[in-house]
């Protein structure tokens, strides 16, 4: 890079804070005109919202904005905008029920007395989605198009902005093999065009083929940098864990027991064109990878009988049950840690006391009349041994960090003493305090006998984690790796439904 | 919780020393006791709501189950010539089943809970008025009425529901003592039983709720069928202290008081909040303010207006002192 000239968007000591957590503690990011710059960060590392105050989603506490060497200051979306800094959303945000045209320019629409100038939309719409190298008539309900395509209509809606800088948010999170190679070349498309896009993701490999610079973000502070020719795997990695790997997760080979849970060609609402087998055995840690969308989260559903399974058998310890509610799952000593832990997992209005009570509550009673004593013994237990942080029993759910949350969440099942222990992302949005700590919990309830099986995004996690692994694609499990097999390139082309596995 | 029933207490009392001050015949004992009969009938009808908003629901029914069970009582009273406390018993199942129809309905056809209790509403009123040819009837005899088998026990009846018991130089009107029972009952079921609890959870986060092993589905049919029988309670207690129901207007709009209170109360129309105390108070309030407007002098026409006013007031204002208690907790250091 060129040290001399002024970078297009440079900012420094930002500083951010929530109820209960420091997400930010004065880190600085610049990027120059024309640059791909890859942000990278385990999960809770602040890239994410470090990005929602780049495109004035929210403010931030302290520091200094330099938009090529002016100072700004964003207080909404439209005044990142007018600086020509867009956010493409991690969840896209189309109208599904309005065309591509009306969606590109939502809330800008063109008006000629009064009234929209539809010819004008539709002839600026294809100007933009041919730029992104889209091929759709503007009149395409935004519905009806697969996501990958959606995604190019967010940027061509970014673009329709005059935008010099374009944030990506895990794009490539729920793409197909086809769509990240279409994504990529928009991209490199946009940089020789002087577009600047700072990429956030969790795939290395895309990081390492796309990124002209790499900066690291560690539990809210700047963890390095690495210039294009230092871009390699494990330089990213040591700089995301701040250690080496082995240190991180701090493993131990444990032998399997008996069986405890075995689905053959269970089928799950969500795909129930594909039977899914497998099996977790006592003392186990099994990982299930993939690709967001690839039925992982439902697969944890269908088995905690929230989505009951269509077909196919369940048994557990060996017995064929029959699990059509979260409850009765519950009763055969199945926990879930669920995914989205403030809508499924936590009632955030109420105490840590409720929270961590509420499935044993019925146990502890008698005729229904609450047992006070065993809340605050059950609350009490969980509190030490999960090492939650928090002020008193009775501070609402909703003002702890998410890592304290999801302690809560695991303590509220550690009180049920289950069987098998089904997480899903288990530390997603935690600090790498707490993460470390989640870990050393899964080898203590293996090493006692539990099984666990774990849905997560994330590679290294799955790579330090588990005894054995699944790699589910589009629905269906592509593949079975053992502990020996497991890599990132063996795990991503399952994932991808490169069925060829490494 | 505690705070915002003092808030709603302080309320109260204002408006009593208020009006209080303004006019001394407020005071007088007639006044009182007809104030302290209309806010216990009024009491038992908000709590029935509140079980069911607590858990993020509404029940528009109310004003019609009250009709309709009034009407019934009547019929059976009057007309089949049954024996009181079987014809109490018909009318408390009947309510029980319109509460168990419409936690049917919610949970399981997942009709949304306005569209099932606004249709409840016209149903029950237009069963009331075709029961009975639109005439009004009553569970009493009213000038020299024809009918009523029973009539000694129904006066028996008549006193229990409606009458008035002296203490001193003052007469307590029974209502008080049923809204006594009902809001201990109430409280105790919300706050030490399990079931309680998960009215609770399940009205902040149904889902949630569900994953933690609960069966939310039941949970809410009960607050449905809770609901509904206090609206049926209600319904024999207004028939008594009406003596005449009248199938087009007997309960009409009632919900909508009943709701008005939950609401001023401490209820969110949200899901999972609400204490009995504050609903309990608060129907007191909505009562004091009819009763203040007449003593004070001011328009009737004005009613509506002032009624409306206090409880936007209200709720605006626990809504700032909700902020304040969460930015509190929320300062506390983890």
């Amino acid at each position: 890079m060129d040290e001399t000239s002024s970078p297009l968007l440079e900012v420094s000591g930002l500083q951010k804070s929530f109820p209960g957590v420091l997400a930010l503690r004065g880190v600085s990011l610049h990027l120059q005109k024309g640059e791909v710059l890859a942000l990278i960060g385990e999960n809770g590392a602040g890239k994410s919202t470090l990005m929602k105050i780049l495109a004035g989603v929210q403010p931030a506490d302290e520091g200094e904005f330099l938009v090529c060497g002016k100072k700004v200051s964003f207080r909404n979306v439209n005044d990142a905008m007018d600086e020509g800094i867009a956010l493409i959303h991690q969840e896209l945000n189309l109208c599904g029920n309005l065309d591509l045209a009306a969606n590109v320019f939502l809330g800008r629409e063109p008006t000629k007395a009064g009234l929209i100038d539809e010819s004008e939309i539709r002839r600026q719409t294809e100007k933009f989605l041919s730029q992104v190298g889209l091929d759709l008539p503007v009149d395409t309900l935004a519905g009806s198009i697969p996501i990958g395509k959606q995604q190019l209509v967010e940027i061509a809606k970014a673009l329709s902005c005059n935008a010099r800088v374009l944030i990506m948010d895990e794009p490539t999170s729920s793409l197909s093999q086809k769509e990240t190679e279409t994504l990529f070349k928009v991209v490199k498309n946009l940089r020789s065009k002087g577009i600047s896009v700072i990429y956030i993701s969790h795939r290395l490999g895309e990081v390492k083929e796309l990124a002209d610079r790499v900066t690291v973000f560690r539990d809210g502070e700047n963890a390095g940098e690495l210039m294009q020719d230092q871009i390699d795997h494990d330089n990213m990695v040591k700089l995301m864990v701040g250690r080496e790997l082995s240190e991180f997760y701090d493993r131990q080979v444990h032998r399997p027991g008996k069986p405890v849970i075995s689905l053959k060609d269970l089928r799950c609402p969500s795909y129930p064109q594909h039977p899914l087998s497998l099996k977790v055995s006592e003392g186990e840690i099994v990982g299930v990878a993939g690709l967001v969308g690839a039925g992982r989260t439902e697969l944890l559903q269908t088995i905690f009988g929230v989505t009951p399974a269509l077909g196919g058998s369940l048994e557990i310890s060996g017995e064929v049950k029959e699990i059509r509610t979260p409850r009765a799952a519950i009763s055969e000593g199945i926990a879930l840690a669920p995914e989205d832990r403030k809508q499924h997992g936590l009632v955030l209005p109420m105490s840590v006391r409720e929270n961590s009570s509420l499935p044993s509550l019925q146990r502890d009673a008698s005729r229904g009349w609450l047992n006070e004593n065993a809340e605050r013994a059950v609350t009490q237990n969980a509190v030490k041994s999960m090492k939650i942080k928090t002020p008193n029993f009775e501070q609402m759910a909703r003002f702890l960090s998410g890592g304290n949350q999801q302690k809560i969440v695991l303590g509220k099942w550690l009180a049920m003493s289950p069987k098998l222990l089904l997480l899903d992302e288990p530390t997603r949005g935690i600090d790498v305090g707490a993460k470390r700590e989640i870990y050393k919990l899964m080898e203590k309830l293996a090493g006692e006998g539990m099984a666990i099986l774990f849905v997560s995004s994330e590679m290294e996690e799955v790579l330090g984690m588990a005894d054995r692994a699944y790699v589910m694609h589009e629905g269906q499990i592509s593949g079975e790796l053992s502990r020996d097999q497991l890599s990132e390139k063996a795990i991503m082309n399952l994932a991808t439904g490169n069925l060829v596995a490494a | 919780m505690k705070k915002n029933v003092l808030g709603i207490f302080i309320l109260l009392v204002a408006i009593f020393v208020i009006t209080a001050v303004i006019n001394p015949k407020f005071l007088n004992a007639y006044n009182m006791q007809n104030l302290i009969k209309w806010s216990s009938l009024y009491a038992v009808m908000s709590l029935g709501v509140a079980f069911v908003i607590i858990t993020g629901g509404i029940d528009l029914s109310i004003g019609s189950v009250v009709g309709l069970v009034s009407v019934v009582l009547s019929i059976c009273l009057k007309l089949e010539g049954m024996d009181p406390w079987s014809a109490i018993g018909i009318t408390l199942v009947l309510s029980l089943g319109i509460g168990l129809l419409h936690g049917l309905l919610i949970t399981k056809a997942k009709v949304q809970p306005f569209v099932v209790t606004l249709c409840g509403l016209l149903v029950y009123r237009s069963m009331g008025r075709w029961l009975t040819d639109n005439q009004s009837i009553g569970p009493m005899p009213y000038e020299d009425d024809a009918g009523y088998k029973n009539l000694e026990q129904i006066q028996g009846l008549d006193f229990l529901f409606s009458g008035k018991i002296a203490l001193g130089s003052f007469n307590l009107p029974t209502p008080a003592l049923f809204i006594l029972v009902l809001s201990i009952a109430a409280a105790v079921f919300l706050r030490r039983t399990i079931w309680g609890r998960y009215l609770f959870a399940l009205g902040n986060n149904e889902e949630g709720t569900r994953y933690s092993g609960i069966n939310t589905d039941r949970m809410k049919i009960l607050a449905y069928v809770l609901c509904s029988l206090f609206a049926g309670i209600a319904g024999i207690l207004f028939a008594f202290e009406l003596d005449s129901v009248q199938p087009a207007q007997t309960g009409e709009f009632y919900e909508l008081y009943a709701i008005a209170a939950a609401v001023l109360g401490g209820c969110s129309l949200r899901g999972g909040e609400g204490s009995v105390l504050g609903v309990v108070i608060a129907a007191a309030v909505i009562r004091l303010i009819y009763n203040s407007i007449n003593m004070v002098g001011i328009s009737t026409h004005l009613e509506f207006g002032i009624l409306g006013l206090v409880i936007l007031l209200g709720v605006i204002g626990d809504e700032f002192l909700k902020k304040a208690v969460a930015r509190k907790q929320a300062a506390q250091k983890t």
